[in-house]
């Protein structure tokens, strides 16, 4: 696959792994935040962990949209679906995240509930064309990634004066969410994370480009390294880091010189701003409310947004009192350091957003790696 | 003289299946013999009794039963019909049984064209012929329309088992050789491709193919050296090790690099976001084999068509709790653990 | 991207496996380009000449924006 095995080379990997080894300081401590939940996923999935020495850590933080989405949406989500004149579409991973009490989309469809699985939000408004008696709602979320196809699933919608298609926002901002890490009374009451470096978002910083990243950078000090998300790009990532943090320096570099320039796309930034505006606040699952961190449909377009479409109330639902997803997402505490991990949930038995998405901490942690908590626990 | 009956003929073409071809009277009786007994026929249809009666043979038998319920109901390099036929030879082959003969019910939907049924059946007849093992004895129903997604088929087959060979889930130990037979998730890849949600285009087709003389190499390579067999279906090579691994009471280690997957499907499951281990396939066997005999039944099963691509992929080893663990082509270690819920694209 | 199609959209392919995908979001893209994609969409065009760049520096072990070029490690 042409772009994408170089950038799997076992033996670069093995080269890098020395070279990383060599250049970290014996008694300095790294702790790198990798932001996206698809380089979470490719650390898992190729073993990238037992390439890097001890002292150099990779915390996962909040970049996977359906660990962040509250219970409370996913409620209203659930709600929606259950209405008999609607047809919501979703994209795979939500359909097994747990709402409150229990309940998700997947057992709501098992009870009747017209749910439909999307690859793209091209594929509900054709739903909602193919079908003019149906209620068609597209349930949306996802950083800047996914945003720029919802507003242009909107232009579409609107360009074929469709009567019947909404969008339920859930859309959320990167940079929002690096500095509710980094400084936010909540999470200083939580438990801030000490963080000395970011692996910067691959997708969403083609969209964004790397210049909102300088902000960080500099107000706080911390190196950012925006990286592609193959895994021989995350470990040049991490080298990159590693030298700035040995050399004190904090700026924003680039790895991902083929897909992200500092400007992003002016494209897809552009239909975001038409049909999108910030919310004030925006609750995310485990960070607590953050301000200007969500998106929601400007008023011209209110007839597309299922809020006000289906006067949708938010019912703010509680987690399990148990379940460290927080903290977790924040990365201040581990996936075996809560109680509810490998008991009580488990991806096929989730009580929390981190084990169903399969970028998830703990999903991760679950199906790629907890065969180390063994060997630790025997050392 | 008796006047000859009229029989109208069916109407393969344009005619539907109603709820009378599932009543038991005339139209019934037509549509077994115009569309069933014409594609499989054999010397038991022709007798057409409700059973069919055969000599047992000396030793041991095994017996096996599945259901098929594939969507869509036709895909690359197969159907619901022969996929029948092929799965249910496979369950008996990986028992180390030579299979022999075949049953198939049919459960159809009010409404199912019959060009389609006569396409299944005819392709059943094929596979049933291509394998040597027919199809004895059948049953049909019709049920409302919305009651059945266009057919279901269940299959029993029977088998018989060479003098002292026990397979079993349960035998494989610390040390033993996994072998697989060939490329992974074309099955499960081609299907997916016909799926109205998931709309890609592909030139792979299905693997769906009998492996019982695959097996038969294989065994008398061999022979009691061979621990357990199976075919990686629902869930993939991962379901499958998992599996023998809780029945074994041991765990797996795995080489990535070892693994054979064609570039379609790694770029399919690519696109997707899916894992070819987790991904269904119809033509494939993963056998644990004693150390001593690994090579020999290797190219055993690499001298055979369907075996070509055969591949000593990891081993069993000591394991409490049953992980099966891959060092990964970057030198990195991962498990390959069980699937949970059904396989979604990821989206992030 | 192996051709352009009505409607703002294009085929891709990988390996032998194609696609339809969006090609709204990126600007002038054409037949022989490489595209990321992510749920249906082409999102950004990828630069040959910046991943050829960054191939060689990772086949030297070394690094984006290095001025010292790293010895080739077997």
């Amino acid at each position: 696959m042409k772009y994408i095995d170089e950038y799997r080379d076992g033996r670069i990997a093995q080269a890098f792994a020395r070279q990383i080894a060599g250049e970290v300081r014996a008694e300095a401590s790294y702790r790198l935040m990798e932001f996206c939940g698809g380089h979470t996923h490719a650390i898992s999935r190729f073993g990238i962990t037992d390439l890097l020495p001890a002292n150099v850590r990779m915390i996962h933080g909040p970049g996977c949209p359906v660990c962040v989405l509250p219970v409370g949406r996913i409620d209203m989500a659930i709600g929606l679906a259950r209405r008999p004149e609607v047809t919501l579409c979703t994209y795979g991973d939500l359909m097994r995240v747990p709402g409150s009490r229990g309940a998700s989309l997947l057992k709501a469809k098992a009870a009747g509930a017209d749910i439909r699985m999307v690859y793209s939000t091209l594929d509900a408004v054709r739903i909602a064309e193919a079908e003019p008696s149906r209620e068609v709602v597209f349930f949306a979320i996802g950083f800047e990634t996914t945003t720029p196809p919802t507003a242009l699933a909107i232009r579409l919608a609107a360009a074929k004066a469709l009567k019947n298609f909404s969008v339920f926002c859930n859309h959320v901002l990167t940079p929002a969410a690096i500095q509710s890490i980094l400084e936010s009374p909540d999470v200083r009451a939580l438990g801030r994370v000490r963080v000395d470096g970011f692996i910067g978002p691959s997708h969403v910083s083609t969209i964004i480009g790397t210049q909102p990243y300088e902000f960080f950078a500099e107000e706080f000090g911390k190196p950012v390294v925006v990286t592609g998300f193959e895994p021989l790009d995350v470990l040049q990532a991490i080298l990159m880091l590693v030298r700035q943090v040995n050399e004190g320096r904090h700026e924003v570099e680039n790895q991902y010189v083929r897909a992200v320039t500092r400007d992003g796309n002016a494209i897809a930034k552009g239909e975001v701003a038409e049909f999108f505006e910030l919310r004030k606040s925006f609750e995310w699952r485990g960070l607590g409310v953050v301000p200007y961190s969500g998106l929601r449909l400007k008023q011209a377009y209110a007839t597309f947004d299922a809020e006000r479409r289906f006067d949708l109330a938010d019912a703010g639902g509680e987690d399990n009192p148990a379940c460290e997803c927080g903290a977790i997402l924040r990365g201040v505490k581990t996936p075996t350091e809560c109680k509810l991990f490998g008991t009580l949930c488990t991806p096929d038995t989730p009580m929390g957003s981190c084990m169903v998405s399969s970028e998830g901490a703990c999903a991760a942690h679950w199906t790629y790696g907890r065969f180390r908590d063994r060997a630790r626990s025997a050392a | 003289m008796t006047p000859k009956a009229y029989r109208r003929r069916l109407d393969i073409k344009n005619g539907r299946v109603d709820l009378s071809h599932g009543s038991g009277g005339r139209a019934m009786a037509q549509l077994i013999t115009d569309i069933f007994h014409e594609a499989l026929d054999n010397a038991w249809l022709r007798r057409g009794n409700d059973q069919a009666a055969f000599d047992v043979a000396q030793g041991r038998m095994v017996m096996t039963t599945d259901a098929y319920v594939v969507s869509p109901l036709f895909f690359p390099g197969g159907d619901i019909g022969s996929l029948a036929v092929h799965g249910t030879i496979n369950d008996i082959g990986m028992g180390g049984a030579h299979p022999l003969y075949l049953s198939a019910s049919f459960i159809i939907e009010e409404g199912f064209p019959l060009a389609d049924l006569k396409r299944i059946a005819d392709s059943m007849g094929a596979a049933a012929r291509a394998a040597g093992v027919p199809v004895v004895t059948g049953d049909t129903k019709v049920v409302e329309r919305g009651k059945a997604d266009g057919v279901f088929i269940s299959t029993t087959g029977i088998g018989a088992v060479p003098g002292g060979l026990d397979l079993s889930a349960d035998k494989a130990q610390p040390g033993d050789r996994v072998i697989l037979s060939g490329t992974l998730g074309d099955h499960g890849v081609a299907v997916m491709s016909k799926r109205q949600n998931l709309a890609f285009d592909t030139d792979l087709v299905s693997d769906s193919a009998p492996l019982h003389g695959l097996v038969a190499a294989m065994v008398e390579a061999g022979g009691q050296d061979l621990r357990v067999m199976r075919d990686p279906t629902r869930g993939g090579l991962a379901a499958t090790l998992n599996e023998l691994a809780d029945q074994s009471d041991i765990g797996f280690r795995l080489e990535e690099n070892a693994i054979p997957v064609r570039p379609e499907v790694a770029a399919a499951c690519e696109l997707l976001g899916l894992d070819p281990l987790y991904v269904a396939n119809e033509g494939k066997l993963v056998a644990v084999v004693a150390p001593k005999a690994a090579d020999v039944v290797l190219a055993a099963m690499r001298a055979h068509p369907l075996g070509r691509d055969a591949a000593v992929i990891g081993e069993a080893i000591e394991d409490d709790h049953h992980f099966v663990q891959m060092t990964t082509g970057f030198g990195g270690g991962r498990m390959v653990d069980w699937l949970s819920g059904e396989q979604l694209p990821r989206i992030c | 991207m192996n051709a352009v199609l009505p409607d703002g959209m294009a085929r891709v392919t990988l390996s032998g496996v194609s696609m339809e995908v969006s090609i709204a979001l990126v600007g002038d893209v054409g037949v022989g380009d490489y595209v990321i994609v992510h749920v249906g969409y082409a999102l950004a065009r990828i630069d040959p000449e910046e991943a050829e760049r960054t191939l060689a520096l990772m086949r030297e072990g070394g690094v984006i924006g290095s001025s010292e070029m790293m010895e080739a490690l077997p």
